[in-house]
């Protein structure tokens, strides 16, 4: 039977193609669109983790109640043996203090006065360990596009559009007006080896990046650290072990001294909590849409296909056919029709998402004045769920749309069916 | 006649005197007591931040209104570090990285090493009666001394404190206590005087305790050691040359 109506789709193309390209389209937009979101979504987490946050972060209490303001005057302490600890005690993560600073960079000229200066925002990582996955983290290596990565103390690299509005070049003094943690006014000099392009606009125009012992060194931050950041191996967010880690960490800490330390997961520290929630509902209304209006359109298919039978299947009535049996041969045709275009629709959109995946799409001239932490590059990400969210709308439109067009079937009366077909 | 004459002038002339001062010629009698045209101290900060307590020590050579050079004498840290005021130009030199940097813009509100005075506070005029404005508000006792509480407003746009109102001692005309006003009327910071001494015929502030209250911790006591009142300067303290010395 159905090998029988299989043929007669193929047959007749006027009755399949339109309910197929309907399908494949609306499929291959929604395998896209939700590859294209987890995407973005993912490379926010990831952009957040690598440059902000980590997966996990310790601070200190009173540093984390401000953490927006970079309070670095509440920074932990005594990081050497807590890092031990952290190690020790979790080791299916990378611990890696930072620590980020405010300030200016301030380029001399020959004799020493202020030749451009401009306020940056820097990060200090542990850069020139053998053990440090800071390098690997940040993608530093492959972000330089101009002179190196510091080898030694004393070195920086800085973003590549801060270093052209700065006039430098790989070799250069730029010496780093801060405060130290405890207020004075700091003065560093480095050497500036490397231009960076981190693919995030906001970092691009003002970041610096040197190795953390000589911010420490520079803030007076002696054996201490802003955050201590703590990454999963394979680089992706867990939550659930984020979540696990982090409350048995802070049930074995004590809870009595603003400077004790306190873990906190991404989603906790990040204030991007919400966030993620908002666009986890709105990934499943925007799929939603796609389905209704899908099945309005295919509905409609189904009407105009019912109505374009109307004398095939006024035919098979007149020559005794079942009502029933029509009707379901029609939902048996959509549910092949459904098939076969979700199919073809999540092979395409599965393709585009890849494609874009790999290469990523350029979004960077739409954030050129952007302050937030995107990448330029966004990315699609093919998950599982990527496979089979085509099916979804694909076969229940085209099932619901001829389920219910096909009620008309009902309506006809046998008496009435050679004086309809006469005319 | 001639003797109602003269008890009606002696009458007038008494109560001329007799009146009280108003805020202006207190303020210009602080300034006559608390101002000379060069000083040279030895200070200490003692900052009480909100994991320690640390001293900066420094020495200050001051001549006039606008010039002013300061060496850092201590922690080891800053030790060499030295601050040149010109009129109203700033410059901080640091030994470690030879560096004579411009303290302009943004970076004049942040603090001197750390304390809860700003490089603004440094730039200010210490003329008071030439940028403020002053009336006497009521009096009060402070500190077991009689005083007068003037409220000080501002003749110009561009100063850091729009308001001030302070405690003056009717005997020794130096402020025991001030407190800072932005134009909003928000409060930023308190100064209070906990010793003076007598230097040279002036009653001057010895230790301070200064508040930044929109900072936490508790406050920097400004200790002055040893001061001389118009003490000859060479004029080489006063030239960028002299940072890098």
């Amino acid at each position: 039977m159905i090998s029988f109506l299989f043929k007669g789709l193929m047959r007749d193309r006027s009755r399949s193609l339109f309910p197929f390209v309907t399908v494949l389209a609306g499929v291959v937009l929604t395998v896209f669109l939700h590859a294209w979101m987890n995407g973005a979504v993912s490379s926010m987490i990831q952009s957040t983790a690598h440059f902000n946050t980590g997966h996990v972060c310790v601070m200190t209490h009173a540093y984390a109640k401000e953490a927006n303001q970079i309070p670095n005057d509440l920074a932990l302490l005594g990081i050497d043996t807590l890092v031990a600890a952290l190690k020790r005690d979790y080791p299916d993560l990378f611990w890696t203090p930072r620590i980020r600073f405010g300030g200016l960079l301030d380029i001399p000229d020959e004799k020493g006065e202020t030749k451009a200066q401009a306020p940056v925002s820097g990060f200090a990582v542990d850069l020139l360990s053998s053990s440090s996955p800071e390098q690997k983290i940040l993608n530093i290596r492959q972000a330089i596009v101009k002179g190196r990565v510091p080898q030694k103390r004393g070195e920086m690299v800085v973003g590549e559009e801060l270093a052209d509005k700065l006039r430098i070049q790989p070799g250069d003094t730029a010496t780093l007006i801060s405060s130290t943690m405890y207020g004075s006014m700091s003065v560093t000099n480095f050497v500036v080896v490397g231009m960076v392009r981190f693919g995030i606009v906001a970092m691009d125009k003002g970041t610096v990046i040197a190795d953390v012992s000589d911010i420490q060194q520079a803030l007076d931050i002696q054996n201490g650290a802003g955050e201590i950041l703590g990454f999963f191996a394979d680089d992706l967010y867990h939550e659930e072990r984020a979540n696990a880690v982090t409350a048995d960490f802070n049930s074995h800490i004590k809870n009595d001294d603003q400077f004790s330390p306190g873990m906190g997961t991404l989603r906790a520290t990040s204030g991007l909590s919400e966030y993620l929630d908002y666009v986890g509902v709105f990934s499943d209304v925007i799929i939603g849409i796609f389905v209704f209006a899908m099945s309005i359109v295919l509905w409609n298919a189904g009407l105009t296909g019912s109505l374009r039978r109307y004398g095939e299947i006024g035919v098979r009535l007149a020559v005794g056919e079942d009502k029933r049996h029509i009707y379901l041969s029609l939902l048996a045709e959509s549910l092949m029709i459904g098939f076969i275009g979700s199919l073809a629709g999540t092979a395409i959109g599965l393709a585009l998402a890849y494609y874009t995946q790999v290469k990523g799409l350029d979004i960077g001239s739409v954030l050129k004045d952007s302050s937030m932490m995107l990448p330029n590059i966004v990315r699609a990400r093919i998950t599982p769920l990527t496979f089979v969210i085509g099916f979804l709308p694909g076969m229940l439109a085209t099932f619901f749309g001829t389920a219910i067009s096909g009620i008309g079937i009902y309506k006809r009366q046998t008496s009435e069916l050679f004086k309809e077909l006469e005319t | 006649m001639i003797r109602l004459f003269s008890l009606t002038a002696a009458f007038f002339l008494l109560s001329f005197f007799l009146q009280p001062l108003s805020g202006d010629d207190i303020l210009k009698k602080v300034d006559e007591n608390m101002f000379s045209e060069n000083k040279i101290s030895v200070s200490r900060m003692i900052i009480h931040g909100r994991r320690e307590i640390r001293t900066v020590e420094s020495k200050s050579w001051q001549r006039g209104t606008s010039e002013s050079y300061t060496e850092f004498l201590a922690p080891a840290r800053d030790k060499g570090t030295k601050m040149l005021k010109l009129k109203d130009m700033l410059w901080d030199y640091s030994p470690s990285t030879d560096r004579t940097i411009m303290i302009s813009g943004s970076l004049l509100r942040q603090s001197v090493m750390g304390s809860d005075l700003s490089y603004e506070d440094m730039m200010e005029d210490p003329h008071l009666p030439n940028i403020y404005s002053a009336k006497v508000m009521s009096e009060d006792t402070l500190f077991g001394r009689n005083c007068w509480v003037l409220d000080l407003t501002a003749k110009k746009e561009d100063i850091a404190y729009h308001h001030r109102r302070l405690w003056v001692d009717k005997d020794r005309y130096v402020p025991l206590r001030e407190n800072l006003y932005a134009e909003s009327g928000k409060l930023l910071k308190t100064m209070d005087v906990r010793e003076v001494m007598k230097v040279q015929g002036r009653w001057l502030a010895k230790s301070v305790l200064y508040k930044d209250v929109l900072k936490e911790g508790e406050g920097t006591e400004f200790i002055v050691d040893v001061v001389t009142l118009d003490a000859e300067i060479p004029d080489y303290f006063f030239s960028k040359a002299a940072l890098r010395r």
